[in-house]
């Protein structure tokens, strides 16, 4: 999939503003970049399964819980745990439910696909809400984050807002450019194959079916690191990550920014937060902040029936609009 | 457990199935003749009980009315406020994928909660049930299982053979079945496919709506109520077979049973032992149990 | 000329050598974190209320400053919790957040609360934890734990003879906490818990659990619920025809909701720190100002959002307005004897309310004082460590 240089340029700039934003921006601005970003992951793990394989999970909330969780319970209760087992293992954990959910999901389509996504995302859902392995519906709390140091020199204090903060952009850039690579390569054009057409590529002796199964457990580990980030930069987990809910705001992301492409996940991460934040701002919206839903459930409508393919479609529909005004009024 | 209790249970089970399928089976029709994924329909469900709470002092004081009276306006309402959603909003869906469908429907739910808690409020509120339903027949020496459960199931089985006699035997059913088999086919043979989709519509919502309805009295009237039932009935229609409304009323059935005794035998597993069913039985047979008509 | 220049330095010397004075001028940003949407709605509604009618019949002053107050709507959602108090704590800079009705979102701001030293005054999130294990200088309830009310009801019941008990509820940390309170003292008092049912969070079909009540048939139930799911458990429990059964419950089964119950709950007993026709001058005037001020009635949670601005204004009034001065603040705090609607209060070391609890039955749709359950109960504040 060739990218225009314009969009390059344009990720190197957000890149540059993102790295400077916490010299202009206030501790609270800080924290909400940080959380934005950490959704931005997530929300690149579903464009990797959505976008460029062609299949829609309505279950990614229980990768980015799974790993949440499993931070939280592998972490020791009064010590910090080093990162380079911590990470690694959180990541596993979703990647192997991922693993599972994919081999037994895959075995359906279309519509039946998506909801025996959600089914497994629930299951989950209800063994951490009900389960003791979950510890209880209030959720739990990690007392120290991990500790990223190499020998006794420590390299990152995952406590401070601001380590916290490069180190989920840093997250971010390596999964961004590792999905980059990856769908560029054989396995991206073959994922590209068969979200056209599947039965024409099985028809060309192609075996998709490893290749989705690989989409899923890769789209799992990413959405991992997203959970990972998540339990440390608050310390507290609860089974709502796990909701359906959460689920449906990560499909929101990927269609507003515009599917297929791995910038609209992130651009979609950036605008649903930005949307909530500014139907909830008492400044702006006055007594309606109250019914702040209203707004933004208009929205989503709204961006989804006018913007089909979403805001990264949206200079290119203005650029026709203008255009195809121009020659029409052309004298 | 003893004989008496596993009757009750059985009575429970089935009085929450039927109730389930007359949510679901509104959802599969939707589902199933127009293609559309309608995540709302758990908000038809929560509006159908906001209006018997809320119509009942205005009918009340209107036309001095009581319960049926209150169902019998909703039950117009609603159908004529499916029309015009119908009309003015899922039209457009038709011609969608299922994940803009998904998303369309899913700010659906947010504007209309929304609504609601500006409409009316955010509290929970009690239906009363009229008084000569509201007694209860004692089975036993103890316990004694409720008359107005006994008339949800009552109302439920009564509108599944109306269903039934409906597209088994009339020009109508035969048209919505045709018209989930093959839309092209139906449109060519000069039959307005968009009049028939409205009905269609309004009627998904007005059984959903007449589910809250009746409902009201026995799980009261609370802001969450759509979405709790929401989920449940995807993984009945979905069990069931997208279209079938046999299917339906037979996947209900069984969830009914598989809640109810699963609550009582193994209430930590409760949550999770649904989905495995649908899990289970999606991997058996695909497309559902049944195909669509 | 320069008279007028010689005038003005003064004025500016005078502000400049009196920080103190200038600073009390200010005013006192006060971060309300309450459910504005959603099922617990109204609760919020009411918190704020009790509140802000306690700020304005004390000349809209706490602590001799005015109020400034930043809203936000926690959805009762606890994901959205950290984010939700940061946004008052970093991004409005509060000096105290009030807040909040759901325990789990509770825990969450009083972690962060503990950890950027922020006062927080919680007027209803029962979690033991908060005044237990993650008890700080700077937090404080005005409510209860939610072991207190289940603890007076577990007194009250064993006093009556009753033996053997069911109790049922839901499967969560406030189920849990309050169904244990009840357990300790219930078994001190001689009685035995023969089953103990849950259901799963937020569930509401109950038929089959009180199926199994019915075949065990103890002594009374005693039961945790609260809004919608305390309409539906209520009236279900009649319906299933085990009114012989006596029905306990901590008070949250019947606040606000007995009208929703009707007749299904008459008869049902409760315990809890407040009740509808208490007999005290406060109360009776507080019942007044409220319905003038909201044309609403209030109930425990206006009480106890109206107590948490008078704990507010105790602790202020011994720094000179200066929410910093947690020492001061505490000191003043757990002396102060509070005179509020619900009785005479005065605060545990954890800092949780140590009260009276009342015995109420619902009569005539009414939650009416029967007896004291408990007297001057105090949660032991198990784990806590200031």
């Amino acid at each position: 999939m060739a990218v225009s240089r314009s969009a390059v340029v344009l990720c190197l700039a957000a890149l540059a503003g993102l790295l400077a934003w916490p010299a202009f921006a206030s501790d609270f601005g800080v924290d909400l970049t940080t959380k934005i970003l950490i959704y931005a992951i997530l929300a690149l793990s579903l464009e990797l399964l959505v976008g460029q394989t062609g299949l829609v999970c309505f279950g990614q909330a229980a990768f980015f819980g799974i790993a949440a969780y499993a931070t939280v319970r592998f972490s020791p209760e009064y010590d910090a745990a080093a990162i380079w087992w911590l990470l690694p293992s959180a990541v596993a954990a979703s990647a192997v439910f991922a693993l599972v959910m994919g081999a037994l999901s895959l075995r359906t389509r279309g519509v039946y696909f998506i909801m025996v996504t959600l089914a497994f995302s629930q299951m989950a859902y209800y063994v951490i809400h009900d389960t003791p392995v979950g510890g209880g519906t209030d959720g739990i709390y990690l007392n120290v984050p991990p500790s990223v140091a190499v020998g006794s020199t420590q390299l990152l204090d995952l406590s401070d807002p601001l380590h916290f903060y490069y180190a989920a952009l840093l997250a971010l850039v390596t999964c961004f450019v590792m999905l980059a690579v990856a769908l560029r390569s054989r396995f991206g054009r073959a994922l590209a194959g068969i979200r056209v057409n599947e039965q024409r590529m099985r028809a060309a002796g192609f075996s998709t079916y490893p290749y989705q199964l690989a989409a899923f457990v890769l789209s799992g580990a990413i959405a991992g690191i997203a959970g990972f980030l998540f339990a440390i930069k608050d310390g507290f987990v609860n089974p709502e990550l796990l909701s359906w809910h959460l689920s449906g705001a990560a499909l929101v992301m990927i269609i507003l920014g515009g599917l297929g492409h791995l910038r609209g996940a992130v651009i979609g991460a950036f605008a649903l937060s930005l949307l909530e934040e500014l139907f909830q701002s008492r400044e702006l919206m006055g007594g309606f902040s109250d019914h702040w839903h209203l707004g933004l459930g208009a929205s989503i409508i709204a961006c989804v029936a006018l913007l089909p393919r979403g805001l990264i479609g949206l200079p290119r529909m203005l650029r026709a609009r203008l255009l195809g005004a121009r020659q029409a009024g052309a004298p | 457990m003893d004989l008496a209790t596993f009757l009750v249970q059985c009575l429970n089970s089935v009085q929450f199935g039927l109730l389930l399928f007359l949510v679901a089976s509104g959802l599969t029709l939707i589902f199933g003749i127009m293609g559309v994924i309608n995540l709302a329909h758990g908000s038809f469900y929560m509006i159908g009980a906001y209006m018997a709470y809320g119509l009942a002092p205005i009918v009340a004081g209107a036309v001095g009315g009581g319960f049926f009276a209150t169902l019998a306006f909703g039950i117009v309402l609603s159908v004529v406020v499916g029309y015009l959603l119908e009309w003015a909003f899922f039209s457009y869906l038709y011609e969608r994928e299922h994940l803009q469908q998904v998303l369309m429907t899913y700010g659906l739910i947010l504007v209309f909660d929304e609504l609601r808690s500006i409409i009316v409020d955010d509290d929970v509120h009690g239906v009363p049930p009229p008084d000569w339903l509201a007694g209860s027949i004692p089975l036993g020496d103890l316990m004694s299982y409720p008359v107005y459960r006994l008339f949800i199931s009552g109302v439920c089985i009564l509108l599944a053979i109306g269903m039934y006699f409906v597209f088994t035997r009339t020009r109508l059913g035969m048209m919505i079945r045709a018209g989930s088999t093959n839309r092209e086919m139906v449109q060519s043979l000069g039959i307005d496919i968009k009049i028939l989709y409205r009905f269609v519509f309004a009627a998904g919502v007005a059984l959903a709506a007449l589910a809250g309805m009746i409902a009201a009295p026995v799980s009261s009237v609370y802001p969450g109520m759509g979405e709790q039932v929401l989920i449940i009935c995807f993984v009945v229609v979905v069990i069931g077979g997208i279209g079938s409304v046999r299917g339906a009323l037979l996947a209900a059935l069984l969830i009914g049973a598989v809640d109810t005794f699963g609550k009582v035998l193994l209430p930590s597993a409760a949550g999770v032992l649904i989905y495995v069913l649908m899990a289970a039985i999606l991997l058996w047979k695909p497309a559902g149990l049944f195909r669509a008509g | 000329m320069f008279r007028h220049t010689f005038r003005l330095a003064v004025g500016v010397a005078a502000v400049a050598l009196l920080p103190g004075l200038a600073q009390a001028q200010d005013k006192l940003r006060v971060g309300l974190m309450l459910p504005y949407s959603g099922t617990y709605a109204q609760l919020g509604e009411a918190i704020e209320n009790g509140f802000r009618l306690y700020v304005e019949q004390h000349g809209g002053k706490l602590g001799g400053r005015e109020i400034e107050y930043f809203k936000v709507d926690d959805e009762s959602a606890p994901p959205k919790a950290a984010d939700n108090m940061n946004k008052l704590v970093k991004r409005d800079n509060v000096d105290v957040v009030i807040g909040t009705v759901h325990s789990g979102v509770a825990m969450a701001m009083a972690r962060i609360a503990k950890q950027t030293g922020t006062l927080m005054i919680d007027p209803n999130a029962g979690a033991d934890a908060v005044t237990g294990p993650m008890c700080a200088k700077n937090i404080f309830r005005s409510s209860f734990s939610n072991w207190q009310p289940g603890y007076a009801t577990g007194e009250a019941l064993a006093k009556t003879g009753a033996k053997n008990v069911v109790t049922i509820t839901w499967k969560y940390a406030a189920g849990d906490e309050s169904v244990g309170g009840f357990t300790e003292a219930f078994e001190k008092g001689g009685g035995k818990v023969v089953e103990n049912l849950t259901v799963p969070f937020p569930n509401v079909e109950f038929q089959a659990l009180l199926t199994r009540i019915a075949s065990l048939k103890p002594d009374a139930v005693y039961t945790f619920f609260a809004g919608g799911g305390a309409v539906k458990f209520v009236k279900d429990y009649k319906a299933a025809g085990l009114g012989s059964i006596p029905l306990y419950g901590a008070g949250f089964l019947t606040e606000g909701t007995t009208k929703a119950q009707g007749d299904a709950a008459e008869g049902v007993v409760t315990a809890m720190h407040y009740a509808d026709n208490l007999d005290n001058a406060s109360d009776k005037a507080f019942r007044l100002a409220y319905a003038k001020a909201y044309k609403l009635q209030p109930d425990v949670y206006a009480v106890q959002g109206y107590d948490a601005a008078q704990i507010l204004a105790t602790g202020l009034a011994a720094t000179n307005g200066d929410p910093r001065k947690i020492d001061a603040f505490r000191a003043a705090v757990l002396k102060a004897k509070f005179d509020s609607p619900r009785g005479m209060f005065t605060m545990s070391e954890s800092h949780n309310p140590v009260q009276d609890f009342y015995l109420r039955k619902v009569t005539g749709g009414e939650n009416t004082v029967v007896g004291i359950a408990s007297k001057a109960l105090a949660d032991p504040g198990r784990g806590c460590k200031m």
